[in-house]
């Protein structure tokens, strides 16, 4: 099958496109507004039958999505960084409505200082949203993870909303090769969305959301959602591989890349995770025994199959492109929880901060990282956790403090 | 009016649709409000509701309302009505299901959401024209926490945020001409002490479509403070001293529906209600009288000089 030049923005598009979305309700924000443009502009020209409604701010556009979804219709939206946390509410509340639609976030780093690039902050800002997440590294990946995000939603074991994440600029961007998916191949493998129960009719009237009194009935319905979310992780495997049948792609919840006989390995997502990958085939080149493993699900949390992935290795880098200020990399809170009382020796984890607001990470800072975690391996200890961050960059910084203070130096003279 | 089926108060709903036992207080001029334009709306409809004493009218596992409900947010009840009827016209055009389940969204909101934190998304609905109704009880604060002042609290108001001599130093926001200079379908003041005049504006409104703003004065037994008897006194007491003007705009005209032949001077409706006592005990605050009669009397000067005819 032919592949297409595509950004990963319009991939998305198409992924809204090929489910047959029947809803968008949308806000633009850098970095994700020509996804909304471009199924805009296929509206326009017929090429979609969707409803697109622009509402005046992120945390309407997540208001009317879940309202929609849980009248019973088809509902793709997005958004990016400050818009998702704008919606933020929202998502909780939605996700409590057990509306099932999905949202493609373009992750953008948050203000302040205010910037456009990526890192993960946002999306992890929505982690204990109840909605679901999967990660994407490729713009192939966006496409295929709004197809497969629509068979998780849906599914009546679920019945939750689900975040498709990208990285702005490096994706969202960026023009890779992508395979679009047959149409009629797309219809089979993500039928139109039965709402089953849900949905307000005049013969049928319906209290959704209503409030509770007192902590059981609230925990009672939490856990509901913790319980839908955990049955995600025992459906997707069967959805993953009825995707990879149909269209000869995989979509693993957790990808491995030169696992097998690595003894030190980076953990990663996103689409930075693919310069790791490029840092493995180097290193491997050099002869050391160095993977990658990438979560691609995030929640829910693909415990089993990163033990499994991490099982047997002697140094783990993680390598997380958010910061929890007070604590370091979320991703390594979550993996060292993850391994927390495993059977067999217990891998030691070096954490690393890197890419933040989209900051590059450089080959030889990927060399670094993999030593680290090797020595850490050899001595038995976790070591300090590492800013990223280079002499190199630390002398431009003095140069533009210099600047900002000559001129703060000249406005205050008399 | 003259085409009404509500000409006198014997032609009014016998008896009420929405059911009893709720959580409100007694007394509560919302609920008052709420019960008639109920009766006339029905059940073929789904509530989007705000964050506001309402909200614990469903309490999971009972509601009062035969209909549909969705409780969403405080900031965005209006874009929880756009995504229903945005769902409900995709439906139907698909013929997924019958114009006879379609239903009438309704968003229903307190002034603390109304006049504040939810008047960007209601902006947005009445821009772009949302086939909705949108019923704000409006007690004058928030009410449901204890009566702090909101943008809907009058001059001079006693609330939990504004202790002072003087009560609180801001004034009413006019959420009625905020909605009317947006062009809406239909918009009308309303109170459950005036049962005809309100059945009559939700009769209209309901034969409307695009977006409709019914504005309900809520007297509030607890944080207006007055025995929950004199609920229906006091409402006949806002609109007798002009304090709430019944008016409706309609085809680009505002319209007074009610407007009392001669005002009763306005420390009648004042001095019934603790929240103002202030301004009787342990003197009467002269000064402060004068200036809220006065806001009265200017703001109905302003009407009669532009015109505006009684029906």
């Amino acid at each position: 099958m032919s592949r297409t030049m595509l950004t990963g923005n319009v991939a998305a598009a198409w992924g809204a496109r090929l489910a047959g979305i029947e809803y968008l309700p949308a806000f633009p924000i850098t970095p994700q507004t020509e996804i909304i443009e471009t199924i805009s502009r296929w509206i326009e020209t017929g090429e979609m039958d969707c409803r697109m409604t622009t509402l005046e701010s992120e945390h309407s556009m997540v208001t009317a999505a879940g309202a929609a979804a849980a009248a019973g219709v088809r509902v793709f939206t997005a958004t990016s960084s400050q818009g998702l946390l704008y919606g933020m509410e929202m998502l909780y509340t939605t996700a409590g409505w057990r509306a099932p639609f999905v949202l493609v976030n373009v992750s953008r780093g948050l203000s302040s200082p205010i910037t456009l690039e990526p890192d993960h902050n946002d999306i992890l800002a929505a982690r204990d949203s109840g909605f679901l997440q999967l990660h994407c590294a490729t713009c192939q990946e966006v496409l295929d993870g709004v197809l497969v995000a629509y068979r998780l939603a849906e599914d009546e074991r679920v019945r939750l909303p689900v975040i498709v994440n990208m990285d702005g600029f490096h994706l969202s961007f960026t023009r890779e090769p992508v395979e679009i998916t047959d149409a009629a191949a797309a219809a089979r493998f993500l039928p139109p969305f039965d709402p089953g129960n849900l949905g307000f009719r005049a013969g049928a009237p319906l209290s959704e959301a209503v409030a509770v009194l007192g902590g059981s009935p609230y925990s009672y319905f939490r856990y509901q959602v913790h319980l839908a979310a955990l049955n995600a992780e025992a459906v997707f495997p069967s959805i993953a591989g009825e995707f990879h049948r149909a269209f000869g792609r995989p979509f693993p919840a957790v990808e491995t890349y030169r696992c097998d006989d690595a003894e030190v390995v980076f953990v990663m997502m996103g689409s930075f995770a693919t310069k790791a990958k490029a840092a493995v085939d180097r290193l491997r080149e050099a002869g050391e025994a160095v993977g990658l493993v990438r979560p691609v699900m995030l929640r829910p949390f693909p415990s089993a199959a990163l033990r499994e992935a991490l099982a047997g290795k002697r140094g783990i880098a993680v390598v997380d492109q958010n910061l929890s200020p007070g604590r370091g990399g979320v991703l390594h809170t979550e993996i060292s929880a993850a391994l927390q009382g495993c059977a067999g020796p217990s891998p030691v984890l070096a954490s690393f901060v890197g890419g933040l607001g989209g900051r590059e990470i450089a080959s030889e800072e990927f060399c670094e990282m993999a030593a680290v975690a090797r020595r850490a391996a050899a001595e038995g200890r976790a070591p300090e956790p590492r800013l990223l961050f280079t002499e190199a960059e630390r002398k431009e910084m003095r140069n533009l403090q210099a600047i900002a203070l000559a001129r703060g130096a000249r406005e205050r003279r008399p | 009016m003259s085409e009404t089926r509500f000409r006198t108060m014997k032609d009014l709903p016998a008896a009420h649709l929405l059911g009893t036992g709720t959580a409100m207080c007694a007394g509560c001029g919302g609920l008052e409000a709420l019960h008639q334009i109920y009766d006339i709306l029905g059940e073929k409809t789904v509530f989007i509701n705000a964050a506001g004493c309402m909200t614990l009218l469903a309490i999971y596992p009972y509601t009062p309302f035969g209909g549909s409900w969705l409780y969403s947010a405080m900031a965005s009840a209006p874009a929880g009505a756009q995504g229903v009827r945005d769902a409900l016209d995709i439906l139907l055009s698909k013929g997924r299901i019958s114009p006879e389940e379609d239903l009438t969204a309704v968003v229903l909101t307190g002034d603390g959401s109304a006049y504040g934190m939810g008047l960007s998304a209601a902006s947005g609905t009445i821009e772009r024209g949302l086939d909705f109704i949108y019923v704000c009880y409006d007690n004058e604060g928030y009410g449901n926490t204890g009566q702090q002042h909101s943008g809907a609290t009058p001059h001079g108001a006693r609330t939990s945020t504004s202790r002072g001599r003087s009560g609180f130093p801001g004034f009413k926001k006019d959420l009625f001409a905020v909605w009317v200079s947006h062009r809406p379908s239909y918009a009308a003041t309303v109170v459950g002490s005036e049962p005809l005049d309100l059945a009559r504006k939700i009769e209209k409104a309901k034969g409307l479509r695009g977006p409709r703003l019914i504005l309900a004065l809520a007297p509030c037994p607890t944080g207006w403070d007055f025995d929950p008897a004199e609920a229906a006194r006091i409402g006949k007491l806002a609109v007798e001293t002009g304090v709430w003007p019944l008016k409706e705009y309609f085809d680009g005209r505002v319209t007074f529906t009610r407007a009392p032949k001669k005002r009763l001077p306005v420390e009648e409706y004042l001095e019934v209600q603790g929240r103002f006592a202030h301004l009787f005990h342990p003197r009467r605050n002269e000064v402060l009288l004068g200036d809220i009669q006065a806001q009265v009397d200017a703001a109905w000067r302003e009407a009669e000089s532009q015109g505006l005819p009684e029906k």
